[in-house]
């Protein structure tokens, strides 16, 4: 509760309310309210096809919610497309990875500064001064975060020839190259080994840091939500369970029976 | 100077710098050939054909190399080309009577109408997923043919004269027929040359190679790669392939164009489906996304039947062989690690993972 005066007077990063998408007769996401403020990280959980996944396509307009309004630091997102999305400030990972596999890790990496780094395209018929000057502007930026994640070694090498745990990496290393408001995560530790997990979350707290953004972040590995997450959302049947501190969530019964329930 | 040779041979350069001198070296070499009288008859009429093979091919393996979408109407966009400049050259003849500026106002008015054609054609086709571009070029290439075949156009002291009837065209006393229906394009003054067909791949390479290895070319490789992460990192998937298919278009019409000025007599019956399936076959055989690769397979294959002339009936049969034993070959995993191995060992190609 601490928290909530805290952050009462805040315009929030993400707010989405009501929010619910139906896929003919199947309501995968329904009623879901959220709320993530500046430079913090929150945890989004719950059972296997409880919706998670649904939830970060709704906010990235992957899919047309069916109801509920999206806004981004008070700027109303709900009508835009995904890469529109993406210009307004969110950036996103994805459960089953999706790189450019055939791209070197270091154009992974600098294709995400699609918008950020921005020449037109004359200036890359041309080779322009203006195309030589962004070029070395996004590689040194690129560099820069492929250090973060501890891939400045595979800088070259294409993006399909790194190991899982590195793809996982590289995806949000893209994500952040697009310099986004809020981060969403989608299962970031999946098919990660006990220590790669913990390398994960020291970077995850970093990030937070370093670039004082917002995250949103699903998660199955119950060590790495509790430890690194503020706050707590728990899905069940595309609706809210309970939201609130790990510690409230870990004593919620509810939230208990439907773990063990499953 | 150290410099620059380093630069030239560097990782992200090198395949850039084997086109540039495979093109340049050949042409000083055919071009001492041919002015010297060493060359036969037959090849010095098949260098700008194949100038213009080049091009069209390396423009295609953007869309299909890099873009990942099939065009089957590269033979459309050629004679879209072919036949702009036909008109453009026949009509300016009175004014501009320097060849070369002629030549070169021809190729830039063929690109540009197959660039404008490509446009059209992607606003419906590329909003989709899918393989719609393939059916929709493939459509376009019948539909350019039909429509030249009925084109009748004429020159005389009032201007321009366009009809799709027979013998409408009313010329007034001393006009002149640039495009004659099935005939085609007859009595077409031959202003191409072979530097402008080196000139012109040289062209059409830098623009590839410059735009691939920019923010433009890392999107519409990343479009191909992965649609749904393309965008999610605010890259417009219908604009980007639009650029891709606008550029090729150009530069398969500035090959047309060229093809074009080069025969006396032309109908639009050249530009059908099978050249647009010919110039594919250059492309994948050559290798998608390796420019190295496409030249090499077009020179070969162009040039392989009309050696085989002398063969006659056995000729389009030993062609078939062939075509077969380098699908075969190209494809096998033994001979695909070990050419890698190689281009790795010397360093050459690796643009396809520019
Ligand atoms: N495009 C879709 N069409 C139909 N049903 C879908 C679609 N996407 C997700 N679903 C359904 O929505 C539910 C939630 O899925 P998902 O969000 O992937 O769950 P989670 O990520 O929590 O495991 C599942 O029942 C799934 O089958
Ligand atoms: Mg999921």
């Amino acid at each position: 509760m601490r928290e909530e005066m805290k952050t009462d007077n805040r315009i929030p990063v993400l707010e989405a309310e009501d929010l619910g998408i139906d896929f003919g007769g199947l309501t995968a996401v329904n009623n879901l309210s959220l709320k993530i403020y500046d430079n913090e990280i929150v945890g989004l959980i719950g059972p296997n096809g409880a919706g998670k996944t649904t939830v970060f396509n709704l906010l990235t307009k992957v899919y047309e919610p069916t109801r509920g309004t999206i806004k981004l630091c008070g700027q109303d997102i709900g009508k835009m497309t995904t890469v529109e999305v993406n210009k307004a400030g969110i950036a996103r990972t994805f459960q089953n990875i999706r790189l450019f596999m055939n791209l070197s890790v270091l154009d992974n990496v600098i294709t995400g500064m699609h918008n950020t780094v921005v020449y037109g395209l004359t200036d890359s018929l041309f080779r322009t001064k203006k195309f030589r000057e962004s070029e070395k502007l996004a590689e040194e930026k690129a560099r820069e975060i492929l250090r973060i994640f501890e891939l400045e070694d595979k800088a070259d090498v294409p993006a399909g020839s790194l190991p899982y745990g590195e793809q996982r990496r590289l995806e949000i290393a893209r994500a952040l190259a697009t310099e986004p408001k809020l981060l969403l995560l989608d299962e970031p530790a999946a098919g990660m080994n006990p220590q790669e997990t913990e390398e994960l979350m020291k970077t995850i707290r970093f990030i937070k840091e370093h670039f004082g953004i917002a995250i949103l972040l699903i998660e199955h590995d119950m060590k790495l939500v509790m430890g690194i997450c503020e706050r707590i959302t728990v899905l069940n049947y595309g609706a809210m369970l309970a939201s609130g501190t790990p510690a409230e969530i870990q004593a919620n019964p509810q939230v208990i029976k439907a773990y063990l329930g499953e | 100077m150290g410099n620059l040779f380093k630069k030239m041979f560097s990782r992200e350069n090198r395949g850039r710098t084997a086109s540039y001198l495979i093109i340049i070296i050949a042409y000083i070499v055919l071009e001492i050939m041919r002015l010297s009288g060493n060359m036969t008859n037959l090849l010095s009429s098949l260098l700008v054909p194949v100038c213009c093979y080049i091009t069209a091919a390396i423009a295609l393996n953007l869309n299909v190399g890099f873009s990942g979408e099939l065009n089957l109407g590269q033979g459309g966009f050629m004679g879209v080309g072919a036949f702009t400049a036909v008109v453009v050259s026949g009509s300016l003849a009175g004014v501009i009577p320097n060849p070369v500026i002629r030549l070169i106002l021809a190729m830039i008015a063929g690109a540009v109408l197959a660039g404008a054609v490509g446009w059209l054609i992607g606003i419906p086709v590329l909003k989709l997923q899918g393989d719609y571009l393939a059916i929709v070029t493939l459509a376009f290439g019948q539909i350019i043919k039909s429509l030249i075949t009925n084109l009748y156009v004429g020159l005389d002291k009032n201007g321009m004269h366009f009809s799709f009837v027979d013998n409408h065209l009313n010329l007034a006393e001393g006009g002149k027929v640039l495009i004659s229906g099935p005939m085609g394009a007859t009595g077409t003054e031959r202003i191409a040359t072979f530097t402008a067909g080196a000139v012109l791949i040289l062209i059409a390479l830098t623009i590839v190679y410059n735009l691939i290895r920019s923010r433009h070319g890392r999107a519409i490789m990343a479009a191909r790669d992965n649609r749904i992460a393309a965008e999610s990192v605010g890259i417009h998937i219908a604009n980007t392939k639009m650029l891709a298919v606008v550029i090729s278009a150009a530069l398969a019409g500035a090959a047309g164009a060229l093809f074009g000025l080069n025969n006396a007599s032309l109908a639009a019956s050249k530009f059908d489906f099978n050249l647009s399936i010919l110039i594919l076959v250059y492309v994948v055989l050559g290798g998608l996304g390796n420019l190295n690769g496409t030249i090499i397979a077009t020179t070969v294959l162009v040039l392989l039947p009309e050696l085989l002339r002398s063969l006659q009936d056995y000729r389009m049969l030993i062609y078939a062989v062939i075509l077969i034993v380098i699908m075969l070959v190209s494809n096998n995993e033994k001979m695909k690690t070990g050419l890698e191995r190689l281009r790795r060992k010397t360093g050459k190609g690796a643009d396809s993972h520019a």
